[in-house]
């Protein structure tokens, strides 16, 4: 192993001209640069996100409403769904991913560096031509409209009977799109893990994050293709004259949902397992500790993984299928949450008996557990199906997925943005800003979600644009707006300290937080070639080896 | 480190105060609609079998998600408090413990058990809702689903309604119940009436069948609760639950012909000689259209588009004049009459009884 870096082109990058680095950037082929594009083009559509529900939350804070119309509201909510989905949290992932991933093995690069640039700008191209809608959805000619499907598009609104003019055509082609660009990340991170790992680190000493992005790879490849294939069947639909979802015609619009869900159900772990390696990560450090159960944590993954694909059908439980069709997905659903439940508790394993030190990235990771736990338990509810039928299509699970979302997926994503951003930018963020960002954020998110549970128990349903007074939603539907007020201040902390860290913050040094994994052997930010030599590793924690050559965890694996 | 561990526990006071605050908020709100006033939509709240069952069962299963909840919060405040670094710098590193499989059994084996009872419970409720037998006197309703509004058809009884639905209480001792056949014509809708049964989904070319037996009278509120397009948000839906007597006079009401007096011979023409007639029916007059509700008995209804507006006059007359003031983005036109043709198709619909 070595912590050597090689100075590379480092001298020569003061007083180049602009368009030179410029030029730099977009013809990159480098895993590290690869992987802040991605972050950055995410952090980008969270503010426009951000914007969408934030006009969505000034709109339904009190019943008749009319700071927008119908027509913008339900532009927003979609749109709001669509690049949260596609455009923020899948390209963060893949950011942090394409970054940590080859440092963590010890390579030198991802498997396929070209075919990396190329994913991740289809995926930028993706998101250009969703928004581009704004302008061109009803074509070039007169005013243009996003499009206003809702995020998973059941037919059949989309078919061109409803949906006239092309902005559901952009949201077709932006998912067709931006779908190619994950399935070649995906293979790339496959292909990185399998063949690139340094010498000694066997499959069994890998970095759960590691892991994580595996099962996390391999899924999105399972996932995306019924979405691909749903798209060109909506496009035949509607360019071709063709009749799968043409329910006027001998169609189905179940179909559709059938198709969405196989998707929709495992895009939601896709999204939840990074996060998981995040925290698999964090913790240790944070607690001093091994992961607990490591190789039970690396089981409970992939059953998650492969449990996953088979509970698509309890997002249209009130559809009219079957009561053993309804059964079944029932029982998948519940037993979704016992591989999830070892993971949370080999979580509280990693903590027990540590010394936890209450760091911003440690923060956000139990408000994480705390949250997630949550999130875990109302899905029970939303699983039981005769609940579902009540809960189904309502604010409750609105506020539920909102609790994984946010309250677990971007409560790992800020522990992540901290714990690397010493390694990815050489500085270090200001540690009371941070502490502020996660205080502010924690109340804003539950006065924002858990409040929003109850419009759902008393009969509100998602996705409309107003309300009537007198139904006893009205104070909790302002008070979820305030809760976003919060959150969203929160974030403008959040982008104020990652901007100003970047510039006035402390110098980081190879490994602030005293970390094992490689990543902290090398400079921060990384030389281009990350290894000056490659290392050799002999446990799961190389540098916990290193700094404990008396008592190393190669003596017990 | 010590002010930080402090916060760290109050985070997690806090959270919980939270969300005890928002659980007895909702009950309060549970609570506060009385038998008479159903105005509040709870789902806590069942007048019926499907939504009584409904919420003995999300009892259930909230007790079990709340114990859970109680104990992992317990472990994790206690590990957070009670495992918090005191003095970083001059601590030495926590024994290294790598994972224990009797422990690990454990809470794989545990939440399998809780599986077991949830999908026991589970299975029992889906199957009595689900699959309950028609009875002889069960009264049969079509609910047809439309871009933003709601047909019934009682094919029993030869009565074509929209947006309110008239049935009748159910005594558990002589149960009427009312089976409801869901179709759309167009987009997907879902029919859910929280006080009364779950939702179901109207489907076009894909028939559901839900069932109410509601043990009380009074108006109960819900509205779509699938999107199905611009005005899904004012596609509300009204349930008259009446008595077995005031339900035989409301059928005879509906079972009238259309009102036919001449003084209104202007506004019929109105009625008859402009689009209107392309996509409303009025029984008696050439207007057989089926795209928007079927006015005959307009009259015995309380609200107009769909709930959206009351049934007044005033309102009448601005849905015909302009119904993007009352429901942008519906599919009902401006009519572009002159005052005078509009003040005649306002009176002539007022008595249409």
């Amino acid at each position: 192993m070595s912590s050597d870096a090689i100075p590379i082109q480092a001298a020569e990058a003061a007083g180049r001209p602009w368009v030179e680095t410029l030029h730099e950037w977009v013809t990159t082929v480098d895993h590290k640069r690869l992987g802040i594009l991605y972050i950055l083009y995410a952090l980008f559509f969270l503010v426009v996100a951000g914007l969408e529900a934030t006009i969505i939350r000034i709109q339904l804070m009190r019943p008749h409403n009319d700071f927008v119309s119908p027509q913008v509201f339900n532009r927003m909510f979609t749109m709001h769904g669509t690049t949260m989905i596609f455009f923020v949290i899948i390209p963060v992932m893949f950011g942090f991913a394409n970054y940590l991933v080859p440092l963590m093995i010890g390579a030198r690069d991802m498997a396929f560096p070209r075919l990396n640039a190329f994913s991740f700008w289809l995926t930028a191209f993706g998101g250009l031509l969703l928004y581009f809608s704004f302008v061109g959805g009803n074509g070039l000619y007169g005013a243009g409209n996003a499009p206003d499907v809702g995020w998973w598009a059941y037919a059949p609104l989309t078919s061109r009977a409803f949906s006239p003019g092309h902005s559901s055509d952009y949201w077709t082609v932006a998912l067709l799109v931006s779908g190619f660009g994950s399935i070649g990340t995906a293979i790339n991170i496959i292909a990185t893990i399998i063949s690139m790992r340094c010498p000694g680190m066997t499959l069994g000493r890998m970095p759960l994050f590691a892991w994580l992005n595996l099962i996390m790879a391999g899924m999105v490849i399972l996932a995306i293709s019924p979405l691909t294939a749903a798209q060109v069947m909506l496009a035949v639909d509607r360019y071709m004259g063709g009749h799968f979802f043409d329910t006027q015609a001998g169609g189905s619009a179940t179909l559709w949902m059938h198709f969405f869900w196989i998707f929709g159900h495992p895009e939601v772990y896709v999204l939840v397992v990074p996060a998981f390696a995040f925290l698999s990560e964090i913790i240790p450090v944070f607690s001093r500790k091994p992961i607990f159960g490591y190789p039970v944590m690396v089981g409970a993954t992939a059953c998650i993984g492969f449990l996953s694909l088979s509970v698509w059908a309890h997002h249209m439980f009130t559809i009219g299928m079957n009561s053993y069709a309804n059964g079944f997905f029932a029982i998948t659903t519940f037993a979704v949450g016992i591989p999830t439940g070892i993971k949370i508790f080999n979580w509280l394993g990693t903590m027990w008996g540590g010394r936890i030190q209450f760091k911003t990235p440690m923060l956000f990771c139990i408000g994480f557990l705390f949250q997630f736990l949550i999130a875990g338990l109302t899905g029970i509810m939303l699983g039981t199906a005769p609940f579902n039928w009540q809960l189904s299509g309502s604010y409750f699970v609105v506020a539920h997925f909102h609790y994984v979302i946010v309250g677990g997926i971007m409560f790992a994503l800020f522990g992540a943005f901290y714990y690397w951003y010493p390694k990815i930018t050489g500085r270090m963020f200001n540690e009371t800003l941070g502490k502020l960002h996660f205080w502010l954020f924690l109340i804003g998110f539950h006065l924002t979600f858990d409040v929003m549970h109850i419009p759902g128990l008393l009969g509100m349903p998602r996705r409309i644009y107003t309300y009537e007074p007198g139904r006893g939603w009205e104070t909790l539907n302002l008070l979820v707006t305030i809760g976003a007020f919060v959150q969203g201040i929160a974030i403008l902390v959040f982008v104020a300290n990652l901007v100003v860290s970047y510039f006035k913050g402390a110098k980081a040094g190879n490994d602030p937080w005293d970390a094992w994994t490689l990543e902290w052997s090398v400079s921060s930010p990384p030389p281009a070639y990350n290894f000056a030599s490659v290392p050799t590793v002999a446990s799961r924690r190389p540098l916990w080896d290193l700094k404990h050559p008396e008592d190393p965890d190669s003596r017990y694996e | 480190m010590r002010t930080a561990d402090w916060r760290a526990t109050v985070s997690r006071a806090l959270g919980i105060l939270v969300l005890l605050a928002g659980v007895l908020l909702g009950a309060k709100l549970c609570i506060a609609s009385t038998p008479a006033d159903h105005s509040v939509p709870s789902i806590f709240d069942a007048h019926s079998t499907p939504a009584a069952s409904i919420r003995h069962l999300s009892h259930f299963v909230l007790g079990v998600t709340g114990l859970i909840f109680l104990v992992v919060a317990s472990l994790l405040i206690y590990a957070v408090v009670k495992f918090r670094s005191r003095r970083a710098e001059t601590e030495r590193e926590p024994a290294q413990v790598y994972g224990s499989t009797q422990i690990e059994l454990a809470w794989t084996v545990i939440p399998m058990l809780i599986v077991a009872v949830l999908f026991a419970a589970t299975a029992r409720v889906i199957h009595a809702i689900q699959d309950a037998p028609k009875p002889p006197t069960a009264i049969e309703v079509t609910v047809v689903g439309h871009q933003f509004w709601w047909e019934f058809r009682y094919p029993g009884l030869g009565i074509v309604t929209a947006n309110e639905l008239h049935i009748p209480v159910s005594d558990p001792a002589h149960p009427t119940p009312t089976f409801l056949k869901l179709l759309s014509s167009d987009t997907d809708h879902s029919f859910w009436i929280p006080q009364l049964a779950g939702k179901t989904d109207l489907i076009p070319n894909h028939p559901n069948e839900t069932w109410l037996d509601p043990h009380d009278t009074g108006l109960f509120l819900g509205q779509c609760a699938q999107y199905c397009g611009t005005q899904h948000a004012k596609m509300l839906l009204r349930v008259y639950v009446d008595s077995q007597e005031d339900f035989n006079i409301w059928v005879r009401g509906q079972l009238q012909a259309a009102n036919q007096d001449e003084k209104q011979a202007t506004g019929r023409r109105v009625f008859e000689t402009t689009a209107c007639v392309n996509c409303h029916a009025v029984g008696g007059t050439n207007g057989t259209g089926r795209f928007g509700p079927d006015l005959t008995h307009l009259m015995s209804r309380r609200t107009i588009a769909a709930g959206a507006a009351e049934n007044t006059p005033e309102k009448l007359r601005l849905w015909i004049q302009n119904p993007d003031a009352i429901k942008p983005g519906s599919l009902m036109p401006a009519m572009k009459l002159s005052d005078a043709e509009l003040d005649a198709l306002v009176r002539y619909l007022e008595t249409l009884q």
